[in-house]
């Protein structure tokens, strides 16, 4: 993609391209290693950790719906000190920026998650008080901005890394939820995490989902992240990393141009092993196609 | 060896039962080779088309020298409705090989039995050939509702060949587990529905003989990554797709 130039500055560091793989749809990135070159990526989001290790939600953890993904993982992951010591190394193999997202149990779980990660290989934590199948480490810290506000400052005073917070679309206000969370010390923002949704098997008369409720992905909720990353932009001064059932470059570029930094890419994956890579190269021949040189030309110029 | 994720051909495909396909499709001898017990993520629609994941497909032959994988599988929904429909000269996506396989390593010099359930008999037959390469010849015991299927070549790679029905229209009337008697063997390798799964590993742990079974799960990526499909075992919860779905019966069903 000559002429094109696709790297974008995130909180002091160069990431090579605006596409990174979302969290708990890229494994540690290992995986996707024989699909596609991960060096042109922004960046690798692991699946959520947490200080203690989780072996996630019992029962159905996966529904199809149209155009969309319902998941209760319920945050399955071999906890912080194992992913320092087994998946991190991997990780720093990968050629591209390593963002740990980080769910907790307690405000301290989070703390002492975060204390940890301060003297390893990982570029930047990224705060999960959004995931909805946990009643902790999660949505608990997500819909209320005093919540959320608490949780962040705590965190913020031990961690050392660049801290994105990645929030929930169920937060009661977002604008009021992004506003909080930068007063507490973000340093950037990414949204939006799955949406609250549910299902019923017929047969059974009952909920598909242990948990009655499951995370909703996927291209059905484009629109509405859209529109929170759209409103949360206009809301604060720090960057914002959109996501939301992005599937293709064009999709990209409406978060881009709605005012994102970078964008993520998660039940695309599934759809598309190669989704992070060929929505990379969509976005650099529209770019081409249209005389842009860098996104900085074209980043927030839709917002009216 | 990562999976990959590349177009291929259809070959050759055909119906060999009500609701039973066989896909015969291209697979280069330059790609990784895949082994018994491994399968493959299959899409033969676009990303944005309906269903949203990828059918994950066991091998049910490979054959090196006409560089070809062969897939034999139950048309069940809408995504293996979408396979049924491809003609020769289309093309599909294959993410793979994928998951750990059987341990050939493990039946070297043992007397070794393969039980089958259905569907469940689709990657015995690529074990079946891959414990003959490497010098076991297994007997088979296969298990069907109304009528066997792709059974016949299994005679030329296996000793006995037993089967059982549950229409008794073939075979034995009843169930598989009535045919097998684990303390023949050394070693029980097993593949079909979770009842029969766990039927043959209680025989066999009974008789202090050690039983594999193969996992099925619903899976979105195939690959390790999103952990839709972890089941509990001994030591944890493990991935069916990246892990398993070879397992070994007691870790999984805890006998």
């Amino acid at each position: 993609m000559s002429g094109v130039d696709l790297r974008v500055s995130f909180l002091g560091k160069e990431l090579a391209g605006p596409v990174i793989g979302a969290s708990g749809t890229f494994g540690f990135g290992a995986e996707y290693a024989g699909m596609i070159d991960l060096r042109k990526l922004g960046g690798v989001s692991s699946k959520g950790i947490t200080l203690i290790p989780k072996y996630g939600n019992e029962g159905e953890r996966l529904l199809e719906t149209p155009s969309g993904l319902m998941n209760s993982i319920g945050l399955q992951n071999p906890g912080v000190e194992h992913f320092i010591q087994h998946e991190l190394p991997v990780m720093e193999r990968l050629g591209t920026s390593i963002w740990a997202n980080l769910g907790g149990g307690s405000i301290e779980d989070y703390e002492k998650g975060a204390e940890l990660l301060n003297d390893t290989a990982v570029d930047f934590v990224e705060l999960n008080i959004s995931c909805p199948n946990v009643k902790q480490g999660g949505i608990a810290y997500g819909i209320k901005a005093e919540s959320a506000k608490e949780v962040v400052s705590r965190v913020r005073s031990v961690c050392r890394k660049p801290l994105v917070v990645k929030l929930s679309p169920q937060a009661e206000d977002i604008c009021q939820m992004a506003v909080a969370c930068v007063e507490a010390g973000a340093d950037a923002l990414s949204l939006v995490n799955t949406f609250q949704a549910c299902a019923i098997d017929l047969e059974k008369r009952r909920p598909v989902f242990d948990n009655v409720f499951a995370g909703l992905s996927g291209p059905a909720i484009r629109p509405i992240a859209l529109r929170m990353v759209y409103q949360v932009c206009g809301a604060v001064n720090v960057p914002v990393v959109g996501l939301g059932g992005i599937l293709t470059g064009r999709d990209a570029l409406e978060f881009i141009m709605a005012g994102a930094t970078a964008v993520q890419v998660g039940t695309s994956n599934f759809m598309d092993p190669t989704a992070c890579e060929r929505i990379t190269d969509e976005i650099a021949d529209w770019m081409q196609k249209n005389g842009v040189n860098s996104l900085e030309e074209i980043r927030g110029c839709a917002r009216v | 060896m990562p999976a990959i994720c590349c177009n291929t051909t259809v070959l050759e495909h055909r119906q060999v039962a009500t609701g039973i396909q066989l896909m015969t499709v291209a697979w280069p001898s330059q790609h990784p080779a895949p082994k018994a017990g491994q399968f493959f993520m299959l899409r033969c629609w676009a990303a944005n088309e309906s269903p949203v994941l990828s059918r994950p497909i066991s091998v049910h032959a490979y054959d090196r020298t006409t560089a070809t994988v062969q897939f034999l599988y139950e048309v069940r929904g809408e995504g293996t409705k979408k396979l049924a429909a491809l003609t020769e000269g289309e093309t599909l996506r294959l993410v793979g090989p994928t998951g750990n396989g059987f341990d050939l390593e493990d039946a070297k010099g043992k007397k070794v039995a393969l039980v089958g359930g259905g569907i469940g008999t689709a990657p015995l037959y690529q074990l079946a050939v891959e414990l003959n390469q490497a010098g076991t010849t297994p007997d088979y015991y296969a298990g069907f509702r109304e009528r066997a299927y792709e059974l016949d070549k299994l005679s030329s790679v296996c000793g006995k060949v037993q089967l059982a029905t549950d229409s008794g229209l073939e075979g034995v009337k009843g169930l598989v587990t009535q045919l097998l008697n684990p303390s023949d063997y050394d070693l029980v390798l097993c593949c079909g529905p979770e009842p029969m799964m766990r039927a043959v590993a209680k025989l066999c742990a009974e008789q202090g003989v050690r039983c594999v079974v193969s996992l099925e799960r619903k899976m979105a990526c195939g690959i390790g990554a999103c952990l839709g499909c972890t089941c509990h075992t001994s030591t944890g919860g493990r991935c069916v797709c990246k892990e398993g779905p070879v397992f070994d019966a007691q870790e999984v069903f805890g006998q």
